[in-house]
């Protein structure tokens, strides 16, 4: 595995770790760089990428771990996920992931990691401390957005080729229901407390609002942007606040955020931000979000309380994921 | 050397592979499987000799698209209880074409797609018309059938020859390449490239400063650095526009012409329907699918007979039916939706039956544009910037 030598000098290296500690909120942002091989490392309080460390090949979809010690990357074409240490930076193992992994979710028992193998219709199932694959369960075609359930009861994986939400019990690893959803669901998001799961259309432009108990879709959102064609409308990530007032749906070409009265299911706003916006993540205070921008290779961060776009960070090429650590 | 006449008639019956197990589907429904069989015939016709052989077009062109369209509609169909099988078969005459797709239709089958000359499409079509069956058009690029010779109960997966010439009018209007040369061959085949290409120059205000036929016997491979030259020594132009389908002598042109300008059409920069090149919108994982089934690259043949094959998947999964008049309605309406790996979604022409499709612009290693461009302006949709629009077409396909 390769790994960048970081040459910083001895007293830098002194000087921002005592930063670190003195500085209680200070928080940073790890975005996956998909053509570079390489994860970007966004300080919050400058917005400056500090650092950037070489990865695996093609890294897309990242996660933390409960206590946000380390960092989980789905290296696509190394057929592995990486597990980095966040004290220092350091791989310190590759699961084992099944081929060509792409998204994935950690259950709520903090070992179970539910990741979608993209090319091969299949979620693999890996325990993250005995490092083996646990099961298999077949899906449908070009599976990419997984979540698991805040009970811990649901992995929900989305098939982009199938156009369906497949519900994996996780306590048989079966599959047990599938929702039909519209053209190539790219991402689903349980709220807080489980009770509904947000799923995005990127093909059709829209976002199924699905009911967990009775599996079944109870509303459908759909996005207008003036001068915008509405096949650009490609709505991929979406995060909720924790309060349970706004949704954020990424529309990809269309450049937009768009916000979304998580209650009334009612459009409020576009933001305009880079170009192809796919993935999102707030910081801790959730007053901050920051957005993925694959083509302008860059991450916006929208001002919440302003809900305004309020910096642009260049990173490497073709940002994907992005995963904020406070 | 000539290509010795090897087409050995092959017949894969349900290419079904041992992925699609329906023991793993938990059974929660007392319903019966949906059985849905789909025809796949091809009749690849001798393309007489050609200077440039280096590299054959695959023989299973079409049918490794079919396939993988299968299987994507197989994993689908193992939730929903549905069963896709497909017949394919390469025919050596127009005459076993007719009697396979008979005896095919004799046995109940009512969804065909085909990869055929138009003679042979047309009296295919009156068939299906007897029985009622869909056709699919996964081979033929003719203009004609888009907007003179509608066929009823037929779809068109295939973009036409000017959808393909429209995209590459349109990128070089955008590049301001506003004098074209033109050079085309003498097949039928060529002389409808040209027309379609002197339509699109038309079409997007390019002006074309001279039209030259390549009618020399001489092998360029020995004399092309001495020939073209001087073939294209012309008024000046912008980009040379080639028509040589077969790839006769177009392959030579690129680097050998008068005025050292960049060479597109049937060689050079081409309007295709598919290509290894394309790669964004997750097409990326289209590839590498069909790259792991079929250890070749896929092209415009095999993605036009696969949307074919998720055309009816997505049909079938929609209305819950099987039934081919059914079946076209819903593909031939508005609230049709295929996704495609080209960036949005397509659907089709209710008048012609064709496929909307956006048309990569590729050379050998990189797409160069994938058309319609920005700033070609349509009231309905700037799919419809490409090929026919419904005003010149005189078409209203329905199904009988």
């Amino acid at each position: 595995m390769k790994r960048m030598t970081r040459i910083i000098p001895l007293a830098t290296g002194l000087l921002s770790a005592a930063l670190l500690c003195t500085q209680a909120s200070a928080e940073t942002a790890f975005v996956s760089n998909e053509k570079d091989d390489t994860l970007s490392v966004i300080d919050l309080d400058t917005m400056t990428v500090i650092e950037t460390l070489d990865v695996g090949e093609r890294p897309r979809g990242i996660t933390f771990n409960h206590d946000r010690t380390k960092l989980y990357i789905c290296a696509s074409d190394s057929d592995t996920v990486q597990v980095m240490d966040l004290k220092d930076y350091s791989i310190i193992a590759q699961l084992p992931s099944g081929e060509d992994p792409e998204q994935f979710a950690l259950h709520p028992d903090d070992h179970h990691l539910y990741i979608a193998n993209e090319d091969d219709a299949l979620v693999t199932v890996v325990d993250t401390e005995s490092q083996e694959v646990i099961s298999q369960i077949d899906v449908g075609v070009e599976p990419e957005g997984m979540a698991v359930s805040p009970d811990g009861q649901w992995a929900l994986s989305t098939s982009e080729t199938t156009n369906m939400v497949h519900w994996i019990d996780t306590a048989t690893h079966e599959l047990v229901d599938n929702t039909l959803v519209d053209q190539r669901p790219r991402h689903v998001e349980f709220n807080k407390d489980g009770s509904i799961v947000w799923v995005s259309s990127e093909i059709s432009g829209t976002v199924s609002i699905i009911d967990v108990d009775s599996r079944q879709i109870t509303d459908k959102l759909t996005f207008k942007i003036r001068g915008i064609h509405p096949d650009k409308i490609q709505p991929v990530g979406v995060k909720l606040t924790d309060d349970g007032r706004y949704a954020f749906v990424a529309l990809g070409p269309a450049n937009h955020v768009a916000v979304v009265d998580a209650k009334t299911y009612e459009v409020l706003d576009y933001l305009l931000v880079g170009r192809r916006v796919w993935h999102m993540d707030f910081n801790s205070k959730q007053n901050l979000l920051l957005t993925t921008n694959g083509i302008s290779g860059d991450v916006s961060v929208i001002d919440i309380d302003k809900m305004k776009v309020i910096k642009s960070i260049k990173v490497g090429r073709y940002p994907w994921g992005i995963r904020i650590k406070s | 050397m000539r290509t010795a006449k090897l087409l050995i008639a092959i017949i894969t019956v349900a290419v079904l592979g041992p992925v699609i197990s329906f023991s793993a589907i938990a059974a929660s429904g007392k319903n019966e499987i949906q059985e849905i069989q789909i025809g796949f015939v091809a009749y690849h016709p001798d393309q007489g000799p050609v200077l440039s052989n280096l590299l054959p077009e695959p023989e299973n062109r079409g049918f490794a698209g079919a396939e993988l369209g299968l299987k994507d509609n197989n994993t689908t169909g193992r939730f929903l209880k549905q069963h896709y099988t497909l017949l394919s078969k390469l025919t050596d005459s127009p005459e076993q074409t007719r009697q396979i797709v008979k005896q095919w239709f004799e046995n109940g089958l009512r969804l065909l797609i085909t990869d055929l000359p138009n003679a042979q499409l047309i009296a295919i079509n009156k068939l299906a018309l007897e029985y009622h069956a869909i056709v699919f058009n996964a081979g033929s690029y003719d203009d004609q059938l888009r907007t003179q010779e509608c066929l009823k109960n037929t779809l068109h997966t295939l973009p036409s020859r000017a959808m393909l010439t429209d995209a590459l009018a349109q990128w070089s209007n955008a590049r301001r390449l506003k004098r074209w040369l033109l050079i085309k061959g003498s097949q039928p085949e060529d002389l409808a490239y040209t027309a379609a290409l002197k339509r699109s120059a038309k079409r997007f205000g390019l002006n074309i400063v001279a039209e030259k036929t390549w009618d020399f016997d001489t092998d360029l491979r020995r004399t092309a650095q001495r020939e073209l030259p001087l073939f294209t020594q012309t008024d000046e132009y912008d980009l040379v526009v080639v028509a040589d389908e077969r790839g006769d002598f177009g392959e030579y042109v690129m680097y050998n012409t008068w005025y050292p300008r960049p060479v597109a059409g049937t060689q050079g920069l081409t309007p295709v329907a598919w290509h290894r090149v394309v790669e964004q919108w997750g097409a990326a994982q289209l590839q590498s699918r069909f790259a792991a089934q079929s250890q070749r690259w896929m092209n415009s043949k095999d993605y036009a007979a696969w949307m074919a094959v998720r055309t009816l998947g997505e049909a079938v999964t929609q209305t819950k039916s099987s039934d081919a008049k059914t079946l076209f309605d819903f593909i031939n309406s508005e609230r049709f939706q295929l996704a495609a790996f080209k960036g949005r979604k397509l659907n089709y022409r209710q008048w012609s039956g064709q496929l909307r499709q956006p048309i990569p612009l590729v050379q050998p290693r990189s797409l160069v544009a994938q058309p319609p461009l920005e700033g070609f302006l349509h009231p309905i949709t700037d799919l419809d910037t490409l090929g026919f629009d419904q005003p010149e077409s005189s078409c209203k396909v329905s199904f009988l």
